[in-house]
């Protein structure tokens, strides 16, 4: 069976609550296992142990991830899939070089995927809680939605995946499909 | 980092058990912020009385802030910020905390007043299972009691119910048979609060008047 890593990146208590265990709480629900580890706390151990990692978000003025990319440095050797959700798409974008951009998208938004990306297609409605994006445009990366703001992307050799907005609130299948992924 | 929080209050199951563990956590609950709507099919705020709110806060030793509000949609959103304003120049909080737990349409509202004000908004309860919601207030010891009920199949009689397992068991059945939210979500029933582990003294419940009709039934009650 595989086993997931969910990465918190909150340096506020309370975000747990409110960007990790919604997560969590879908895995356990789907007989997934999971682990969770602070970044701050996260050993090379974990990541061999783990099949996969997702890394969560967190609220809007918990940035101090961003301060502390280089522990992060792990992504660029990991042969696992990883999925970066909101300030997780956006550690991933600046650990492989991306621009971390200034924009603000709060609630529902109507997003359109090209073509499949973990399962979405077409025109999506999604939640988005963020004041930051990377700029994925001139990146190794594939970008499946968004123009001007980059909403879900797909490094080109890598099963790295990320997200701005939080599947975990309508889209809890694109999750499921990244823990399915072979 | 944050230290100092306002609670968004309103009496309720939710915003009470989005405090505690505000506190659990380490935080310092500095106020609770309670909107008064003057109407009762508010989009944003329950409609507690303003009594209710007061005899909680002391109890718990919170200072309270009460900014009422005609309740007009989006309109009451300026009412809210001008709440968290107060909060923010009398009690120096950096973050608020809500009680929301699946209405995007509210969570929204109050992370962008607090995004606009430059303080952090904190959702604990958001996506929590409605059932682990009851079920932990029971295990946490919150007493709380059902004050209204707006939904069929409803009556007068589930006014003044305990939340404990016998009405976990009860609204489960009323789930699976008329998609009733067993945690309220969808304004089903309003909940109150007469006992946690953030109170001083337990409230005790001295009169009360009962008024509705068909499904839709209020509990205004009087505390010792």
């Amino acid at each position: 069976m595989k086993t997931i890593l969910l990465i918190d990146i909150c340096n506020e208590k309370l975000g747990f609550y409110e960007f990790v265990k919604p997560v969590r709480d879908i895995l356990i629900k789907n007989n997934v296992n999971v682990f969770i580890k602070h970044y701050t706390r996260l050993k090379k151990k974990d990541l061999d142990e783990a099949n996969s990692v997702i890394i969560c978000g967190t609220t809007l003025y918990d940035n101090k991830f961003i301060e502390d990319i280089n522990k992060f440095k792990w992504l660029t050797d990991f042969e696992g899939a990883v999925l970066g959700i909101c300030g997780g798409m956006q550690i991933i974008g600046m650990i492989f070089n991306g621009k971390l951009c200034r924009g603000t998208e709060i609630g529902y938004y109507n997003e359109k995927f090209g073509k499949n990306f973990l399962g979405l297609m077409g025109k999506q409605e999604v939640y988005h809680l963020h004041n930051n994006y990377v700029d994925f445009s001139n990146l190794d990366f594939e970008i499946f939605a968004g123009n001007k703001i980059s909403q879900g992307v797909k490094h080109k050799k890598k099963r790295i995946y990320g997200v701005l907005f939080h599947p975990e609130v309508r889209q809890k299948d694109l999750i499921l499909n990244f823990c399915n992924l072979k | 980092m944050v230290k100092k929080l306002g609670i968004l209050f309103s009496g309720g199951k939710d915003s009470m058990y989005a405090a505690w563990l505000a506190k659990k956590e380490g935080y310092e609950i500095s106020c609770l912020i309670s909107i008064v709507s003057e109407n009762e099919e508010s989009y944003m705020f329950h409609t507690p009385s303003i009594r209710r709110v007061e005899e909680q806060a002391k109890s718990m030793g919170i200072p309270l802030i009460i900014v009422k509000t005609k309740g007009k949609k989006e309109k009451e959103l300026i009412d809210l910020e001008r709440a968290i304003k107060l909060a923010r120049k009398d009690y120096d909080i950096s973050g608020v905390v809500s009680g929301a737990v699946e209405s995007v349409y509210q969570a929204s509202r109050i992370e962008k007043i607090c995004n606009k004000l430059k303080i952090e908004c904190f959702n604990p309860l958001w996506q929590k299972n409605q059932l682990e919601l009851l079920e932990d207030l029971i295990k946490n010891k919150f007493e709380v009691i059902v004050v209204g009920v707006f939904a069929y199949p409803f009556d007068e009689k589930w006014l003044g119910r305990k939340i404990d397992i016998k009405f976990i068991n009860e609204i489960k059945k009323l789930q699976e048979k008329y998609k009733i939210n067993v945690a309220g979500e969808g304004g089903e029933f309003e909940s109150f609060v007469l006992n946690c582990k953030l109170f001083k003294k337990k409230l005790i419940i001295k009169d009360q008047k009962i008024k509705g009709s068909k499904n839709s039934w209020r509990m205004d009650i009087k505390l010792e």
